[in-house]
């Protein structure tokens, strides 16, 4: 009797200091990583050039190198000797709720910012706008999404793309065939084996995979920009002290110039592990991105 | 955790609730976009269709294959014909489903050209049937060998030829004694449909990890995607159940009678 009283006070102890650690802390994952020494950081397996794997579970590109930036800025800012990164490889499936609960501190893939997720999760400062391109074989005489009547259309299941061809479908009365791809190497294998006549998607996916295919001049990258969309970092919601000082990062890295060189190392010249070049122009509206940092949703895009 | 059910009468194009959201269900009003409860059903159809012809091709080819296994050893004709069963069942249970599904969509295709022109439902539903049919085989196998050996004997006494014993004696019992196990390969196939969505078959699957994307409500996606599924396989299993009801010879080797029970 008497010792499930003195549980019940260690308890009630254990609950106000708990209490009291809450309201001192205002980040929970500045704190997590000052503590742990370390941070997790979410990672595509294959969204070229964003974020990928160079194989032996290592991962690289834009975005990731990116938020390494930010990571060594935080770890002066914290005052730690050593920060060890863990890398998560996270799928356009599992990566909002990842963040929400906490097993990733930081997403650094290919994830568009909008209102949508922006309920669950946060999005650092916007570095790169992408444009939602079509994909065909070169030899197939498409030019435009008009002649992709009655063809079959390929996407990934679980992107913004499906919803936005859905709708570019209707607007223009074009009627195709929508097949959907469990993911990006999925959706150009469709296209590759002639099962899809067209591939929609992200221009720096479609890129990335026409790059390391095996014949890269068999496909182009063909017709008008179906949407523009900020691709962003993912930080946890409900911790601005966190974004704020990722976003200061950012800042400091687009101050330095770093960006102009980020871009012609991932985008123009030869990246590992295959040396393939993904040949995708920087685009004046990415540009405009780095000169006014922001973190609006699609939806803002839409409407100018 | 509260549940918002009313995304299921949002429409997909831009996430407005849409004017007829249950009447639309029965053909009643029709929705000018498709809601995601008309694509839920929609998919729902898919699920059916692909668990339906993969069940028919696994139940005809199981029959076949598990009858041959048991065929007496007495010439060399039934020596390949149970060489080639057996082979067979090892085959395609050995091998995952979802890798003999990738098989059949892109690698056989590659080879046997015709194939290329069949819709990937079709494909899989192939790969999902035959591989369905092993373990059939296996059952209806298990079902002979249940049987008594003297039946046989008094059917080649009775001057049957051996697929006229198989026909009138042998299978109308065995195949009593196996319903039960069919039962659940059944309900079986319904579950093992989900690998459809690899495959880019748009049913319930696909529908979930799709829609969960689109409107952020995946607890509810997810819910009803599961009720579904668990009502498609509890039909099947009812009608089963039927099956063996109306199916069943009174003290005939299955007794169901409680007083007959020890």
């Amino acid at each position: 009797m008497k010792s499930k009283k003195w549980a019940r006070g260690y308890l009630v102890a254990a609950t106000l200091l708990m209490g009291a650690l809450n309201a001192h802390s205002a980040s929970q994952t500045l704190d997590k990583i000052k503590s742990t020494g370390a941070v997790t950081m979410g990672v595509r397996e294959s969204s070229i050039p964003m974020s990928y794997t160079t194989g032996d579970s290592r991962f690289d590109g834009y975005h990731v190198e990116v938020c390494r930036m930010i990571l060594v800025d935080i770890k002066d800012k914290l005052g730690l000797s050593t920060l060890r990164i863990n890398y998560q490889p996270v799928t356009s499936q599992n990566r909002v709720p990842l963040v929400q609960n906490g097993t990733v501190d930081i997403e650094c893939g290919s994830t568009t910012n909008n209102a949508n997720r922006a309920k669950d999760v946060g999005f650092a400062n916007t570095l790169y706008i992408e444009e939602v391109r079509i994909a065909v074989k070169a030899n197939s005489g498409i030019n435009s999404i008009s002649q992709l009547a009655n063809k079959k259309v390929a996407t990934t299941t679980g992107t913004t793309s499906v919803q936005l061809l859905r709708k570019h479908e209707k607007a223009n009365g074009v009627n195709f065939d929508e097949v959907f791809g469990k993911d990006h190497a999925d959706s150009f294998l469709l296209l590759e084996s002639g099962r899809a006549d067209a591939f929609v998607m992200d221009g720096s996916i479609l890129a990335g995979n026409i790059a390391n295919s095996k014949n890269p001049k068999d496909y182009k990258i063909v017709g008008e920009v179906l949407a523009t969309e900020p691709i962003a970092i993912m930080v946890p919601k409900n911790d601005p002290e966190f974004k704020a000082a990722v976003n200061a990062a950012i800042a400091k890295i687009v101050a330095n110039g770093n960006m102009p060189k980020l871009w012609d190392k991932w985008f123009l010249k030869p990246i590992p592990p295959k040396n393939i070049v993904v040949g995708l122009e920087l685009s004046p509206a990415t540009k405009n991105a780095w000169a006014n940092l922001n973190d609006k949703p699609a939806e803002d895009y839409v409407k100018k | 955790m509260s549940l918002d059910l009313g995304v299921f009468c949002k429409n997909t194009l831009d996430g407005e609730v849409v004017e007829h959201c249950f009447s639309a269900l029965f053909g009643l009003a029709h929705n000018s976009d498709p809601s995601y409860l008309d694509w839920l059903m929609k998919a729902w159809v898919w699920t059916l269709s692909v668990a339906g012809l993969s069940l028919t091709i696994a139940l005809i080819l199981g029959l076949l294959m598990g009858t041959l296994r048991t065929l007496p050893s007495s010439s060399a004709l039934n020596k390949f014909l149970i060489w080639l069963s057996t082979s067979w069942v090892e085959l395609f249970r050995n091998i995952p489903i979802l890798v003999q599904v990738f098989i059949w969509y892109h690698v056989i295709p590659a080879f046997v050209l015709p194939l290329k022109a069949l819709p990937s439902y079709c494909l899989v539903s192939i790969a999902l049937g035959f591989f369905t049919s092993a373990r059939i085989a296996e059952q209806v196998r298990a079902g002979i060998q249940a049987l008594p050996s003297g039946q046989t004997a008094a059917a080649t006494a009775l001057g049957l030829t051996t697929a006229q014993s198989y026909r009138y004696v042998i299978l109308p019992m065995a195949l009593r004694i196996v319903i039960p196990p069919l039962t659940s390969e059944s309900m079986n196939v319904v579950k093992n449909s989900s690998v459809a969505f690899a495959v880019s078959v748009p049913e319930l699957t696909l529908f979930a990890m799709q829609a969960q994307e689109e409107t952020s409500k995946g607890v509810e996606i997810y819910l009803a995607v599961t009720l579904l599924y668990a009502l498609s396989a509890f039909a099947v299993n009812r009608i089963m159940n039927q099956i063996e009801k109306r199916s069943r010879v009174p003290g005939f080797i299955v007794s169901t009678d409680a007083s007959l029970a020890h």
